[in-house]
């Protein structure tokens, strides 16, 4: 939109825009949506502090050390950093216009989400089989509110990813939809980076401790 | 039917939930069955369901979601006060022996209540109402970033109020005061239904809050007309959008610390216990982390339309805007480094108190900044004493009260023996009502023209004007008396007779503010039966200075036919000043959001589900989880969500206004 | 006393006839110095305040409409002196206030020895402080003298002049410990400890209460504190011991049970090491104490092992009660036996070595100490320092 926001060349001051269009549509979105992932990492701020504060209050019962199998974990962040990258594929080849692909890339991802989503859920069956409830002492309430609620958010990206994935299916790849892939995938990668927060701070620390 | 299978299907819900034996409760309860059946029988007699459904409850148009948020804060003062006038009728009989009129079960509810819904869903709502309204047409936009979000957010928000009424009439509230400390509000010392109706009001207005938030910071940021940089915003659009920056910075936190109460109740964590580890002192500390930005949350946009008014009024430009707008920007940061002021008594140590009093201080000095900058507008110019300018001054004499009482209590020795007393239940009214409350009835009567075409009846805005101020100095400056004698809050009885006077001054206080909300609502009948008498033609009755008065009164759904052009920070000044002639030919199509039910559907599920999970029927909170999630799912299915006005209808609204304006002359 | 402070005190003092301002003309020293801060503080900012209120109504007058007469600038909109003049001056006002305000919050630290029995006597470092215990119960307090071996419910007492260090606790949520006449308030929390420091300077019945809303009982939950001579103090006392009866745990348990509007109740003698079980929420037999939890927790907790040291509840405050979808509640069991607890003593034993001096700013060399003239420490005269 060209706009004299001058005073014109015949000296008069502009007052409207004469020819006007309308902001595309999703003019706002990506920052509404980064604004959004903002308040989400507020969310997991808060989580970490509270794991922060009672982290070490074991109520007499077991510590990181005694219940976190690092190997698991391991392979679970290699599970979700894998994600990441194929979701990264998905999009580079979502800009080729190659949906064959993107849809390929979409569900290798998806797939990876799950396998994370399985580990994660063994391990918390295994501890909590175990007797390491949530319920047994703070720093084990934080720890399982910590990390389910990551699990959560990745449940939520699984849900959507699959909708996406049948949206495009009917769709294609629509501006509407490379939009909400873009979203997707900040999404995505938001949740890999408070996994990694996650996994040194909670895991890694918590075994040193 | 066995009681395994009701409790299937009722949870703990169950006939006793009912509060059949409370006179005051069923008596408010016809009240209230009366009212809203006649209510009912009115909009269905008038045939106007179909009407509201289509132009009100599915629209996405920020200008009729602001006026809903109004209304909503309007009737919830209603109710709050109701709350207030029970506490103060109770607390001046309470002596000598007597006990009252309202046994602890209930008093400490009405307390609670009264904390909960002034707050969440009185100021909340009325603040925000103002923003959704204004904010776009200030900024020269059509609408907000995202106008399906700001349906959502206002159906969320009712939501959260339709719980805490439900609570009155189905089971009960919280009986732990409005931020619920744990231990007390933790299962083992409140089994009941009450914190949880809490906790559930509180999270579904809080999600409409957060969205709301994070659409009006993008409209802010990217729907700015053409020439309108950040520093020639009008200074209520940028309290605007430092209030939003708050919402979306500190609501997440309220969200978290309400999850993890609810774990603590429902599964049995130890966050806030105080066996197993847990600490009910991070409760505290979070609370306030979100629950000091709140305030400011509250009384920014207040100080932004006491800028537009005193500018306005006082027929000036405002004095010092680059230092209001630095000041509200420090404000908004120091906001966050405070929280602790709210429990030095905790047991912190002196440097941690000593830290926060500063930190609390300094925000007095933007604040006293903003405070002469309105001096300094009205200064050498030619004030008119409209009611927006009235409650303008009375909100400079009694704010500063309130900010020097705020200071006192500041310093950690100080608040010492003033925490938890009346002192600061007076302090924070002093605020909040001389602040807040001031500010939207302000911002009510300087914007009503421009949202319904006539002006406001001033002689009914006197009336209530001079009850609310007189009634509002007679009700809590006893308090503070009463707080220099070392009387706590939320007592129920008292045992010193030589207190009772001081109750009574306050009670009588509360009759007056009484009177001033009757006499406001009186204003609102009259000037409706008025409207011809009172009538704007012009769309700009006050003789204003920003863009929303360059439109028509009320504005139509596209807000402006063309996109304004900004060269100066009182944009229609300027506009006027230089002679700006109102186009009328070259209109062309206007692209528009349509209306959409879907946000009313999925804040409904989202009341359904809360009050599954507050009464234990996990069958509803289920169904009612998996239908948001298809409805949500579907909702993005529909990628047709604009149309367009058609210029033939562009030119039509405008023709009707070029033949208004010509009688005008 | 100086002029500025007379004058300070002139509106107060019309206020005061009538009335008991507490908060205002409290009978101990803590409380006085706090009212002078707020009395200090009220005045600095009234320097601002009152110009503020009379220049706003001066200009809404001066400047209305009506008055045609005034100078109209409608686009005068800024002035670089006068921005100055206002963003300085309540920076002033608040370096002042600040500067009090870090001085007065170290001084007046509840967890601070106190040093001085009033404006002009310094305490004897000599004699013993007064131990109080204060428990916060539902809706009552009960209180423990560990040097006597008495306890009372809902009935305080002190010597007037004699320093009181109080031990602060709770036994199921949180209350705030106040009484005004004395000293600022101090919460009181369960499975925590806070302390407060005071001295009551004339002798006379004062009011207590908790100042954090606890629940249903609240309302009545208060007690009188007594400021009593030596003489006074004793028999007091002896009172308390002659009622005989013994405050053991088992009478713990049954008193801790919620209760409303208590009257006054007196124990001869008390168990030892009630207070610190109270504390460390472990007078229920069987029931791991608070202190050795966190010294397993400061170790790395106890493993494995950990998962099998849970009993079912059995005892609750109020009723054996979980949540909906919880498994039942359960609690810590002790280690050891429960008459013989592990951990040492050690809540008790620890007193911190008195530091009277006047706090000042880190790495600077300190003052040596003298009494202050005045009541009040901050417009008194201010001790030399020696450097």
């Amino acid at each position: 939109m060209t706009v004299a926001v001058n005073p014109s060349q015949t000296g008069e001051p502009v007052f409207y825009v004469a020819d006007e269009h309308p902001h595309p549509e999703g003019y706002s979105t990506s920052l509404g949506f980064w604004i959004y992932l903002m308040s989400d990492c507020l969310i997991f701020a808060m989580l970490f502090a509270a794991f922060g504060v009672l982290g070490a209050n074991y109520a007499a019962g077991p510590a990181p050390k005694d219940l976190f199998d690092l190997n698991l974990v391991a392979v679970n962040t290699s599970m979700l950093l894998l994600s990441s990258i194929t979701y990264g594929f998905a999009m580079l080849t979502m800009q080729q216009n190659k949906i064959a692909q993107t849809q390929m890339w979409l569900a290798i991802t998806g797939l990876f989400g799950i396998a994370f989503i399985s580990i994660e859920l063994t391990e918390f069956a295994h501890m909590i089989h175990e007797g390491a409830t949530p319920q047994r002492s703070a720093f084990l309430s934080s720890f399982f509110t910590l990390v389910g609620t990551h699990g959560l958010h990745v449940s939520c990206g699984l849900i959507w990813l699959v909708t996406l994935m049948v949206q495009v299916w009917r769709f294609g790849l629509i501006e509407a939809n490379r939009r909400r892939l873009m979203c997707l995938s900040m999404f995505w990668h938001f949740l890999d980076v408070v996994w990694i927060g996650v996994f040194t701070f909670v895991y890694l620390l918590g075994v040193l401790r | 039917m066995s009681p395994d299978l009701l409790k299937l299907i009722f949870g703990r819900l169950g006939l006793d939930s009912l509060p059949l034996h409370e006179p005051i409760l069923v008596g408010t309860f016809v009240m209230v069955a009366l009212g809203g059946g006649a209510l009912f029988a009115g909009v269905t007699y008038f045939r106007l369901w179909g009407y509201l459904w289509r132009e009100w409850f599915t629209t996405v148009d920020h200008k009729r979601i602001g006026i809903m948020y109004m209304i909503l804060g309007i009737v919830m003062l209603l109710r709050g006060f109701a709350d207030a006038l029970m506490m103060r009728a109770q607390q001046a009989l309470a002596f000598g022996g007597s006990e009252g009129f309202l046994p602890a079960h209930h008093y400490d509810q009405v307390f609670t209540a009264h904390g909960v819904i002034m707050i969440f869903f009185v100021a909340m709502p009325l603040v925000t109402g103002l923003m959704n309204y204004v904010v776009p047409l200030q900024i020269g936009a059509r609408d907000v970033s995202f106008p399906f979000l700001n349906n959502f957010s206002f159906w969320m928000t009712v939501g959260g109020a339709v719980l805490v009424m439900a609570s009155l009439f189905i089971g009960e509230f919280a009986r732990t005061g409005w931020l619920a400390y744990p231990p007390l509000s933790n299962i083992g010392y409140s089994p009941d239904v009450g914190v949880d109706y809490y906790i559930w009001a509180l999270q579904i207005a809080g999600v409409g809050t957060t969205l709301s938030g994070i659409n009006l910071i993008c409209t802010i940021v990217k729907l700015r007309c053409p020439g309108m940089t950040m520093m020639k915003m009008p200074v209520f659009t940028w309290t605007a959008l430092c209030t939003n920056i708050l919402i979306v910075a500190s609501f997440p936190v309220l969200t978290v610390v309400l999850a993890l109460l609810s774990l603590d109740r429902y599964v049995g964590t130890n966050f806030f216990t105080n066996d197993f580890g847990g600490s009910p002192m991070m409760y505290v500390n979070l609370i306030w982390i979100w629950g000091h930005p709140e305030v400011y949350i509250l009384v920014l946009p207040a100080f932004g339309i006491f800028s537009e008014v005193t500018s306005t009024f006082s027929g000036k430009r405002l004095f010092g805007y680059t230092s209001m707008v630095y000041a509200t920007v420090v404000i908004t940061i120091l906001s966050y480094l405070v929280w602790l002021h709210h429990f030095f008594t905790m047991g912190s140590g002196a440097s941690v108190n000593s830290f926060f009093g500063i930190t609390t201080m300094i925000i007095s000095i933007p604040t006293g900044a903003k405070m002469f900058n309105w001096l300094f507008t009205m200064y050498r110019g030619r004030i008119r004493f409209e009611l927006p300018m009235l409650w303008t001054i009375a909100f400079m004499l009694t704010f500063v009260l309130g900010g020097m009482t705020g200071v006192l209590l500041a310093v950690p020795p100080a608040d010492f023996v003033l925490h938890n007393s009346l002192f600061l239940i007076a302090h924070f009214h002093n605020v909040i009502i001389g602040g807040v409350v001031f500010g939207a009835f302000a911002g009510i009567n300087y914007w009503f023209p421009k949202a319904f075409g006539f002006k406001l009846d001033p002689f009914w805005g006197k009336l209530s004007f001079w009850f609310w101020v007189t009634g509002f100095y007679m009700a809590f400056m006893p308090l503070y008396v009463l707080g220099l004698m070392g009387v706590t809050r939320r007592l129920r009885v008292f045992d010193d007779p030589s207190l009772q006077i001081w109750f009574v001054i306050a009670a009588i206080g509360a009759g007056l503010v009484f009177l001033g909300i009757l006499s406001m609502l009186m204003q609102f009948a009259v000037s409706f039966l008025k409207r011809e008498q009172l009538k704007d033609v012009t769309g700009d009755p006050w003789d204003a200075r920003t863009l929303e008065w360059a439109t028509s009164s009320p504005p139509p759904d596209y807000n402006f036919a063309f996109t304004p052009v900004v060269h100066d920070n009182d944009a229609w000044w300027d506009m006027k000043k230089r002679g700006y002639q109102r186009p009328l030919i070259g209109f062309k199509p206007i692209h528009m959001p349509s209306s959409t039910g879907t946000g009313v559907i999925l804040a409904g599920l989202a009341t359904a589900m809360g009050f599954g999970l507050i009464w234990y029927i996990w069958w509803l909170a289920a169904a009612s989880f998996i239908a948001m999630l298809v409805v949500g799912i579907g909702h993005t299915f529909n990628y047709h969500r604009d149309f367009d006005i058609p210029a033939d209808d562009v030119i039509r609204t405008e023709d009707a206004r070029t033949k208004l304006l010509a009688g005008a002359k | 006393m100086s002029r500025l402070k007379i004058l300070a005190l002139l509106p107060l003092a019309v206020a005061l006839s009538g009335c008991n301002y507490v908060v205002l003309a409290p009978a101990g020293d803590i409380a006085a110095q706090q009212r002078d801060l707020v009395i200090i503080s009220t005045v600095l900012m009234l320097l601002i305040v009152v110009p503020v209120m009379a220049l706003t109504v001066l200009f809404a007058w001066r400047y209305r409409q009506s008055n045609t007469s005034a100078r109209y600038e409608p686009d005068w909109d800024h002035s670089t002196k006068l921005e100055l003049v206002i963003w300085s001056a309540p920076l002033l006002i608040i370096v002042c206030l600040g500067a009090l305000t870090w001085m007065g919050t170290h001084l007046l630290d509840p967890y601070r020895n106190i040093g001085r029995i009033h404006a002009e006597r310094a305490v004897d470092q000599s004699k013993a402080p007064l131990d109080v215990d204060v428990v916060a119960l539902d809706w009552k307090w009960l209180f423990i003298y560990p040097d006597y071996g008495i306890a009372t419910v809902n009935e305080l007492a002190a010597p007037v002049d004699r320093p009181i260090n109080f031990h602060i606790t709770a036994s199921s949520v949180m209350n705030s410990f106040y009484i005004p006449a004395l000293a600022g308030q101090i919460y009181a929390m369960p499975g925590m400890e806070t302390s407060l420091h005071a001295v009551i300077n004339h002798a006379g019945a004062y009011k207590g209460f908790s100042a954090n809303y606890s629940g249903a009982g609240f309302s009545g939950m208060h007690f009188t504190f007594h400021g009593l001579d030596d003489k006074g103090f004793d028999a007091w006392i002896a009172q308390a011991k002659s009622a005989g009866g013994s405050l053991g745990r088992a009478e713990y348990l049954q008193l801790e049970k919620p209760s409303e509007n208590e009257p006054v109740r007196r124990w001869g003698t008390v168990d030892a090491d009630l207070y610190r079980l109270i504390l460390n929420m472990c007078v229920e037999t069987g029931k791991m104490c608070q202190s050795e939890m966190m010294a397993i927790d400061a170790k790395g907790g106890l493993g494995h092992e950990g998962l099998n040291n849970t009993l079912p509840l059995a005892y609750d405050k109020y009723a054996r009660r979980g949540t909906v979808l919880g498994p039942e509640p359960t609690f810590v069991a002790g280690t050891c036996t429960p008459d013989a607890p592990q951990g040492v003593v050690t809540t008790a034993a620890i007193k911190a070595p008195l530091d009277t001096a006047p706090l000042i700013g880190a790495g600077l060399k300190r003052p040596t100490f003298t009494p202050l003239k005045s009541s009040s420490f901050l417009l008194g005269q201010r001790p030399k320092s020696d450097s």
